[in-house]
């Protein structure tokens, strides 16, 4: 049973944490970052980590993962090394702009001179100083600290992460490519913070890999602001490819105006624990919101999903749909909710999740909530736990196909739903090879990537 | 069809709550207030055995160490359990022998609320036990079922008279120490149902409870206990009415049933606790917790509820499907008008191989109410080739209404399939478009379609039953059209 003592005690040692370098953050951070740790500090002191009293967190043990010893790294300056020469993501094929984050930190030796006129893409900490009106405007606006304790200390631990600012009418020509690494010799806590700004009728695209580059442990907080002007049109696509010993956390808030469309889409491969909390606010009439996930777990892996989709506003639609593939001992957990407030009438508001378990001994807990408070609207949702279709094994099998390639079949053609979203297709064709290798139990990187991790 | 619909119509207009009405009958009443006193009292009362009052005493320190549950998505006032009083029964000469020994007050009251407790005129074949703030009146054919084996009679007489069935099976489904409502149940219950059908036998007629709470300020907390051996079957109809008061009334039941091998037990609720006036003063505060085992292997629970009153429902039938091929049904239609808040569904706790269940959950909101549907799927690690069928429909009438799904999933073994589907939508203007150009008028046209919604979980009602049913789903919504 989970101990409250505990995640009072992790709670405390964590207050202590900041307390001790609260000097430190606020020496190599900006201004804005520093103004709202007092709130987050308060609102962590009063919500702790969350447990699982705690209805959003019933099916996630959070403190087993986030409790033991981890460094910190609170400045820029771990051991210089050349990220470029450790790690390549040369995929000549994909044409993106590539920026690369290690630990947390913006990596200082980022090649963006070909960014279109206006665009900005830099870090963090350095857009807060660089560009303090944009930024002020939408730092903290949409990760709110007060109802979730992890927000909150994500809040006040930011010190870096991306910045991305797409001013209006502008258009990123190719996708933003985002690596998120983690390398150390040590076991690391990390903090990750993002904002990325989409103008009015701005058009952005970006990807988001996350690798743990040695066999270390490293519990991730990580949150990302998103901001999606009136016509704007944003796509997110995520790949969480980590070590099964570590943890990581995302919170994904994405604030929609009138029109805009968001897609996101994440494709949890691989990690100890993947938590991921989606909220959106539409706030506009007339959106789009598309949240789309797809989850493989194996041996002790725990992969939780969260979703909270706020229509504030009328004729708006919304699509959830996550698909998870679990095995060996691997649990999963899907807790999602469309909200609908008052006056938000025609709105049409889908969520679907559907779940195979392989194993005797995987585990899969799904909870798909609507919150509904206005009448003219048409809102669903359906949820669905099983194995593999014993007929069309069945079917497989009469035509001569061997049992582990009619699982294969099945398992991909399960998958490939959530897959076959992905716009960016050159993306899509890896992600197919990736999960295609991933669903064969062999290591699931790209091919011509050298990274190998424990 | 449309004319039967519109009799419906007809027959309720400007009638809100036509139970609302007092029966002036002299009644005994504890003081306001709960301790361990009070909890002896009762026990005292009835004359009990020792092990009730132990029972009773366990529960009552339990609850004492528990605060009112606020999970549910419901605004509860702040309820003051010293403020209640906690015993109320009508004074009539004990265990009356025959219908004359009866206060033919009482027997007035039930005639008004269209229930025969006398058995001569009663052609239905419906055994009733009538039970009026929470103390059993009188239970009808009880000889006939007596030749057959079967016990049915107030709770307090089987506590008395089968002391053995009890303490075996009292608290064996809900145990004293399950919730907040169901500990305070166990520690101040005054009366209730018990049946009990031996192995093999089939319950030749339908047995029947009928709950009234009349006097005020009182909590009504009765205690049903369903015990169905080997082979038997059962079918159960629970009714309720409560008289139109300002302030709120409290009722926590608790309903225990032990199905055993290949034996059936259908239980039946229509759900019409005064629901509260339009602007949402009064109103009883229904706080139910109903379970049923499937013991053996083969056996069956099906629970139907038409959830119509009740300003606030706050109820969770649930199914421990124990036994191997063990099946359980729930259907339900709750329907919230004006300030109605409900929360209800059920729990399906799949612990044997090749259980299976169904739920079906139509819930209706109009004027201002919340309705929402809580469900819990859980299937045990050992628990092989488990099937569930889960829909939850939400009905919107009005624009200031809610509802909502919490349903909960929760399966740790590869060979269950588990399917779980919701809609939430309004009557679609199509629709009513479709039956106005039939010469239907609006309010016609919504109850129609709104009986057809319902139809599925109507039609596993009881004959009398669904008649009734169907009348309430037009009272409930009376007005909340246009």
């Amino acid at each position: 049973m989970s101990n409250p003592n505990m995640t009072r005690d992790l709670s405390a040692d964590l207050v202590k944490l900041y307390r001790a370098n609260a000097h430190v953050l606020a020496d190599n951070t900006g201004e804005i970052l520093n103004m709202q740790r007092q709130d987050a500090l308060e609102d962590f002191m009063r919500l702790g980590v969350p447990d699982i009293k705690n209805e959003d967190y019933k099916y996630t043990r959070i403190e087993d993962y986030l409790k033991g010893n981890y460094d910190v790294e609170f400045t820029n300056d771990p051991f210089k090394v050349n990220l470029r020469e450790i790690f390549k993501c040369d995929i000549p094929e994909l044409d993106t702009h590539v920026v690369l984050v290690m630990n947390g930190f913006y990596y200082h030796d980022n090649n963006l001179s070909d960014l279109p006129e206006g665009i900005i893409v830099c870090g963090l900490n350095e857009a807060s100083v660089r560009y303090p009106e944009i930024f002020r405007q939408h730092y903290g606006r949409y990760a709110r600290t007060a109802n979730d304790g992890l927000i909150a200390l994500n809040t006040l631990f930011a010190h870096d992460g991306v910045f991305v600012y797409v001013p209006e009418g502008q258009r990123l020509d190719r996708p933003l490519q985002v690596i998120n690494l983690s390398f150390s010799f040590r076991n690391l806590r990390i903090t990750r913070r993002n904002l990325i700004i989409t103008g009015d009728n701005a058009t952005c695209n970006i990807i988001l890999c996350d690798h743990t580059l040695s066999a270390h442990s490293y519990v991730t907080n990580s949150l990302t602001e998103v901001y999606a002007g009136k016509n704007a049109r944003f796509d997110f696509s995520r790949m969480q490819n980590e070590n099964s010993i570590s943890s990581q956390i995302t919170h994904t808030f994405i604030h929609q105006e009138e029109n805009s469309v968001v897609s996101s889409n994440t494709i949890s491969l691989h990690g100890g624990l993947i938590r991921n909390n989606f909220y959106s606010r539409l706030n506009g009439t007339g959106c789009e919101n598309n949240v789309y996930g797809l989850f493989l777990g194996d041996d002790n892996q725990h992969i939780a999903n969260y979703t909270l989709i706020n229509h504030a506003t009328p004729n708006s639609t919304s699509n959830q749909l996550f698909k998870g593939i679990l095995d060996d001992n691997a649990t999963g957990a899907f807790n999602g909710k469309i909200y609908v407030s008052r006056n938000a009438q025609k709105t049409i508001a889908y969520q679907k999740n559907n779940n195979l378990l392989l194993s005797p001994t995987a585990r899969m807990n799904s909870k798909p909530h609507l919150e509904i408070y206005a009448d003219d609207v048409k809102c669903s949702h359906g949820a669905t736990i099983g194995r593999l279709d014993n007929e069309a094994m069945f079917y497989l099998r009469s035509r001569g196909i061997s049992e582990k390639e009619a699982r294969q079949l099945l398992m991909y053609a399960f998958a490939d739903e959530i897959i076959g979203k992905i716009q960016v297709s050159l993306l899509r064709d890896r992600i197919i090879d990736m999960v295609d290798k991933r669903l064969r139990g062999e290591l699931a990187c790209c091919s011509n990537c050298d990274l190998r991790f424990g | 069809m449309g004319n039967s619909n519109d009799k419906i119509l007809t027959d309720v207009t400007g009638s809100e709550y036509k139970y609302g009405f007092v029966t002036d009958i002299e009644t005994e009443i504890f003081p306001k207030g709960l301790n361990e006193d009070v909890v002896r009292q009762i026990s005292a009362k009835w004359n009990e055995p020792e092990f009730m009052l132990e029972f009773r005493l366990k529960a009552y320190r339990h609850w004492s160490t528990l605060k009112m549950p606020q999970w549910a998505h419901l605004v509860i006032p702040e309820i003051n359990y010293q403020d209640i009083s906690y015993f109320a029964a009508p004074v009539q000469k004990a265990g009356p022998s025959s219908l004359d020994e009866v206060d033919p007050v009482l027997l007035q009251t039930f005639e008004k609320l269209g229930i025969s407790v006398d058995e001569q005129k009663h052609l239905t074949g419906v055994a009733i036990d009538v039970v009026m703030d929470s103390v059993s009146v009188k239970t009808t054919f009880k000889e006939t079922l007596a030749d057959l084996g079967i016990i049915f009679c107030s709770m307090s007489d089987a506590i008395r008279e089968q002391p053995d069935l009890i303490r075996k099976y009292l608290g064996s489904v809900v145990p004293y120490s399950d919730n907040f409502f169901a500990s305070l149940n166990s520690a101040v219950f005054s009366d209730g149902s018990f049946c009990y059908i031996p192995k093999g036998v089939r319950c030749p007629m339908e047995l029947s409870t009928y709950f009234r709470i009349n006097a005020a300020d009182t909590g009504q907390f009765e205690r049903t206990l369903i015990i169905a051996e080997d082979d038997s079957y059962v079918s159960y109809l629970e009714g309720c009415t409560a008289p139109m008061r300002d302030e709120h009334q409290l009722h926590a039941a608790v309903v225990e049933i032990v199905v055993m091998e290949n034996a059936e037990v259908k239980y039946s609720t229509v759900q019409n606790w005064y629901p509260g006036d339009r602007q949402g003063n009064g109103g009883v505060y229904n706080f139910v917790t109903k379970r049923g085992i499937c013991k053996g292997d083969n056996a069956k629970i099906s629970w139907t509820q038409v959830e119509t009153g009740s300003a606030i429902t706050w109820k969770y039938p649930s199914c421990i499907l124990k036994g191997e091929n063990s099946v359980a049904e729930f259907y339900s239609v709750a329907v919230t008008n004006n300030h109605q808040q409900a929360d209800t569904g059920t729990k399906m706790i799949h612990l044997g191989n090749n259980s299976s269940s169904t739920i079906i959950s139509k819930g209706i909101s109009a004027g201002q109410s919340q309705n929402s549907y809580r469900g819990l799927v859980k299937v045990a690690k050992n628990a092989g080739q488990v099937r569930n069928f889960t829909q939850c429909d939400s009905l919107l009438l009005g624009d200031k209404c809610g509802a909502h799904t919490f349903p909960y999933i929760e399966v740790e073994n590869d060979s269950a399939i588990i399917e779980h589907e919701a809609t939430t939508s309004k009557i679609s203007e199509d629709q009513i478009f479709y039956c106005k150009q039939r010469g239907l008028d609006t309010e016609t046209a919504v109850g129609l379609i709104v009986n057809g919604y319902a139809r599925e979980v109507l039609n596993k009602l009881p004959m009398e039953f669904a008649v009734e049913a169907q009348k309430l789903l037009q009272i409930t919504l009376e007005g909340s059209v246009g």
